[in-house]
């Protein structure tokens, strides 16, 4: 399986490569796709005529799918395996990878995502999302707060602003910035600063949480 | 040009551009290059001049050397921003695999987000970007989006959409890449564009970054909140059998998936623009330096038979005289 980053430099290859596998955000044929009547296609082609009727001598725009790989189909039973993409706006940190099971900070508590879990979006807060694969835990990223999305063909995509490996924090550092946040959210007057503290109580707290620090 | 350099030198202008001397004071060689009109001589001169080509050499040599330096901080700031775009290319994805994507929906109030640069020099990337905003406020117009304004990142397209489409504009933010784009940047950007903007879909239009030679004016529709029902690509539909886990309601998770897709749209069409623009400045900034090293080329050879022919005509007339002096003893 390739990395993120290993697929994401071969999908400036042209489109006639195609990709073999299912899922993921590996660049696929095109011509697949065209020969597909869904709707995103018939909205493609009712564009097209939009287009060609006042700019013919234009060539035609390009659309998002057409940068995109097409998620597989609605399987009839229920995967083995959960397949993750986990992005942030600076890298893809999980492409189309298969694992077990994810646990994902939502704002409503920790939710786990098994292969063929119901269709949920899901908003997060800042917590720990936990990858597991064979029974144990593969790795623990931190992430800010983002979005997921488990889809009925048991894709899971987390979209979140930023996420770091557990392991590249330092806990002295979070003991402090929490005892700062603290602070500042005790001695806040404005609501904005009051609201500025609460992130920054909400975060530490809970990475010093997921680290197991002490106050 | 040569009646700058002449001024420059001190020749009388009236004399240089008059463009009277022809084929008889210049030689053969030279008169079957172009030959510019007064750039031989002023009139009362023996022998063509070599200062005013000398001129023109060295600012076209000057030229030479600043294109090439504009070409290398182009291709370094090429490597530095391709590779982030590349890496952010996955972060509106999901998005799309969600909501999917909308290109024929022209809800009444369009915005059309063309995304350009602030500096020039860069071949044709701002011009494709507005002729292809100008289409897309044509068929907005001719279906449905009656409202459609243009909200225009970076001077060159405004400047360019302002000639004859001034009073579709909306809003206009320049200076983007002063400091190096990041995600908090780029989120107070989208945060300022949907408060001062009305809107009912944004359609962001910006070059694709496809290789160093390669980019394709792209277009990404993002719906707002109150759109995403109503639109008929289907999605609606799907969007139904997903349920809600942390926001109480629907609205208030379509409002922030709507923002957090823009955002992310935003800047990974940013990033691709800027990685379009220092491809394309390169690859302009390479032709105008081999079109000076031809130019270049071409004045040495005039020079030098202008040199030459001077030094025959001197020669001329000094053997001449001597022989004019022999004959009269």
């Amino acid at each position: 399986m390739l990395s993120g980053r290993q697929s994401l430099l071969r999908s400036a290859a042209p489109l006639w490569r195609c990709a073999t596998s299912s899922g993921g955000i590996r660049r696929r044929c095109y011509a697949e796709e065209a020969k597909k009547d869904t709707p995103t296609n018939k909205a493609v082609e009712a564009f097209k005529e939009m287009w060609s009727k006042v700019a013919p001598n234009l060539d035609f725009p390009k659309t998002p799918h057409e940068s995109m790989a097409s998620r597989p189909p609605v399987p009839p039973a229920i995967p083995e395996k959960l397949t993750v993409n986990f992005v942030l706006p600076s890298e893809v940190a999980m492409n189309a990878e298969k694992v077990d099971m994810v646990i994902l900070p939502a704002t409503s508590g920790l939710m786990g995502v098994l292969p063929g879990h119901v269709p949920t979006i899901a908003e997060l807060k800042p917590g720990v999302l936990s990858v597991h694969d064979g029974g144990q835990v593969k790795t623990q990223y931190f992430l800010s707060s983002g979005f997921a999305f488990v889809h009925a063909n048991s894709v899971t995509d987390i979209v979140v602003v930023e996420a770091a490996p557990l392991d590249r924090f330092d806990p002295d550092e979070v003991r402090k910035n929490l005892a700062d946040y603290n602070q500042k959210l005790s001695s806040a007057t404005t609501d904005l600063d009051k609201a500025q503290a609460q992130i920054g109580v909400d975060v530490f707290g809970s990475l010093a949480f997921a680290l197991g620090v002490t106050a | 040009m040569a009646s700058r350099s002449a001024r420059r030198a001190g020749i009388r202008l009236a004399d240089l551009l008059r463009g009277s001397i022809t084929g008889a004071n210049a030689t053969p060689a030279s008169s079957s290059m172009a030959i510019a009109p007064g750039d031989i001589a002023p009139p009362g001169a023996r022998f063509a001049s070599t200062q005013v080509l000398r001129n023109r050499m060295k600012s076209v040599q000057s030229i030479q050397k600043i294109t090439k330096a504009m070409k290398m901080v182009a291709s370094s700031k090429l490597r530095q921003v391709q590779a982030r775009a590349e890496k952010s290319r996955g972060v509106w994805q999901p998005f799309t695999a969600l909501l999917g994507d909308a290109p024929d929906t022209f809800p009444k109030k369009t915005v059309l987000l063309c995304i350009t640069s602030d500096r020039g020099l860069c071949g044709g990337i701002n011009s494709s970007v507005v002729r292809f905003g100008k289409a897309m406020l044509k068929v907005a117009k001719n279906n449905g989006g009656e409202d459609a304004k243009f909200v225009v990142l970076g001077e060159k397209g405004k400047v360019q959409i302002q000639r004859d489409s001034k009073q579709y504009i909306s809003l206009n933010i320049t200076e983007l890449v002063k400091y190096p784009l990041n995600f908090t940047q780029v989120s107070v950007m989208a945060d300022e564009i949907l408060k001062n903007v009305e809107y009912d879909a944004i359609k962001v239009i910006f070059n694709k970054f496809a290789s160093m030679v390669k980019f394709y004016p792209s277009v990404t529709t993002i719906l707002a909140p109150g759109s995403i029902k109503t639109s008929e690509t289907g999605t609606p539909s799907e969007l139904d059998l997903y349920e809600i886990e942390g926001p109480d309601s629907k609205e208030e998770a379509l409002q922030n998936l709507s923002e957090f897709q823009f955002a992310a749209v935003l800047f990974n069409a940013l990033l691709e623009n800027a990685s379009s623009e220092e491809s394309s400045r390169m690859t302009a900034m390479d032709n105008s330096s081999k079109n000076a090293s031809d130019m270049l080329q071409k004045l040495t050879l005039k020079y030098n038979r202008t040199r030459q022919a001077s030094i025959t005509t001197e020669l001329i007339e000094i053997i001449s005289g001597a022989a004019a002096l022999e004959a009269a003893k």
